[in-house]
């Protein structure tokens, strides 16, 4: 009797706790909040594409005059991919986050036209603001690489937690979570970035 | 069948620690030089460079070269090798790399987060231009290496009232950290002590079995999360201590893909 009432008095609080904490109470809002900061990151490094997107055009354009109709294209993807933003509770919406990805995929699409065409001035490729451009820019692909490699991580984290045992409880009692979706590039090599060889 | 039950099992355990997974030199100094292109004095000669630079900035930066890239583009490789070294302190990500991959004929300059400010994508680039590629185009890689090495050393060395000052915090820094550790565990312990020797006290009236119970609670919070947390972290990591002795290690840094990546 006097054994029951102690367990009862010591360690069943303790044991509480213990279970709380084990099953996600803590752990599922840690591994959401971390997803949400790479998602952060993601658009981050799209938004430092777009703010280079408008000095390129600036520079190819004082350069050459016959591009007008890839320039054009190519500011009008930028206007629309900045205008695509999706908030970070709107993660676990497969469609916004889709839609996200087809407008930047765009954009790199348009650049890598710009890019190619700029082949074709040779005044242009020895141009040292131009390299310096690009140098940006290739710099820039590579970090929103790293920034949806590392978002993806996180996504995968997050989503394996809220679906095993025995965060699983907490996660579907508690916070009620439902799983984020991951960045996926919707044509094949659309995330590449655009590759321009200048022969050096 | 016990046998192959074993073979199974082992092929389990150690599946996910082969597949898939890039393997990375060893981080052996300040000077990696796998693909093996410096003679011994250049390469202590660029060590004692590199370790300079630390002292002043406190900034990390390691010369890498890889004879195999394992498939990878540069820049990816780059920045795995860069996070799974853990070059630059952990607390600003001030590390850098620079890595150069002879039979790939590429080479790279990798930023940490913390430097994407100060040694932005496009200076890397101008390094990698001016500097490093017209020596490997002429086939003088450690020329190549040592000219990015002054380059980039050059961008990362602290003006000389900057570098006193980040000294002066640093040392203060570390005093603080042995302090707070110090002061906050014993009065951890202190705490915890006391309740339990209330809680001893209080209870005796009451039944001698309470000892049997006293065990686990002790165990319980502080074994878990006090140590942890209030002794070992503190500052350690190796940033900046570990510098002058042969043994050298990475601070903890992590890169996001910042640099500038070339080719000959």
């Amino acid at each position: 009797m006097t054994i029951l009432r102690q367990f009862r008095l010591f360690l069943l609080p303790l044991l509480g706790a213990f279970a709380l904490s084990a099953c996600g109470i803590n752990s599922v809002p840690a591994a959401e909040e971390v997803a949400k900061a790479k998602w952060a990151d993601v658009q981050a490094q799209y938004q430092r594409r777009a703010n280079l997107v408008g000095n390129l055009v600036a520079t190819v354009k004082a350069a050459g005059k016959q591009e007008q109709d890839t320039l054009v294209k190519v500011t009008e993807a930028r206007a629309k991919a900045t205008s695509v933003q999706v908030n970070a509770e709107d993660l676990s919406d497969p469609a916004k986050v889709q839609q996200f990805q087809q407008a930047q995929a765009q954009l790199s699409q348009g650049l890598g036209r710009l890019l190619a065409s700029v082949e074709a001035y040779p005044d242009l490729k020895t141009n040292q603001n131009f390299l310096d451009l690009q140098s940006q820019l290739e710099g820039t692909e590579n970090r929103i690489a790293v920034a949806i490699r590392d978002y993806n991580e996180a996504v995968r984290a997050y989503n394996t937690r809220i679906r095993t045992f025995p965060d699983a409880i907490g996660a579907k009692i508690i916070h009620g979570a439902k799983p984020m979706t991951p960045f996926q590039a919707t044509t094949p090599g659309a995330e590449e970035a655009p590759k321009v060889d200048f022969g050096n | 069948m016990l046998r192959r039950l074993l073979l199974i099992l082992a092929l389990l355990v150690f599946m996910p620690a082969t597949a898939g997974a890039q393997t990375f030199p060893k981080l052996t100094g300040r000077v990696v030089d796998d693909a093996a292109l410096l003679s011994p004095q250049q390469e202590q000669a660029l060590t004692d460079k590199l370790a300079a630079l630390e002292k002043q900035s406190g900034r990390q930066l390691v010369v890498a070269t890889i004879p195999d890239l394992q498939g990878y583009d540069i820049s990816d490789y780059g920045y795995q090798l860069g996070r799974s070294w853990g070059i630059g302190s952990k607390d600003r990500n001030d590390g850098a790399l620079l890595i150069v991959a002879p039979h790939e004929r590429k080479v790279r300059i990798e930023a940490g987060y913390g430097l994407e400010g100060i040694m932005t994508d496009a200076l890397s680039s101008r390094i990698i231009r001016n500097d490093i590629t017209p020596h490997f185009k002429a086939g003088d890689m450690p020329g190549g290496i040592d000219a990015g090495v002054d380059a980039i050393a050059k961008l990362l060395t602290l003006p000389p009232e900057e570098a006193k000052a980040l000294a002066a915090q640093a040392a203060a820094k570390a005093r603080d950290a042995s302090d707070n550790g110090g002061g906050f565990m014993v009065v951890f312990w202190l705490i915890v002590v006391a309740i339990i020797v209330i809680a001893m006290f209080s209870n005796r009236g009451r039944g001698r079995r309470y000892r049997g119970g006293a065990g686990p609670v002790i165990l319980w919070g502080p074994g878990d999360s006090g140590w942890g947390s209030g002794g070992g972290s503190g500052w350690g990591g190796g940033g900046w201590g570990g510098g002058d002795g042969g043994g050298f290690s990475g601070g903890g840094g992590s890169f996001g893909g910042g640099g500038a990546s070339g080719g000959w």
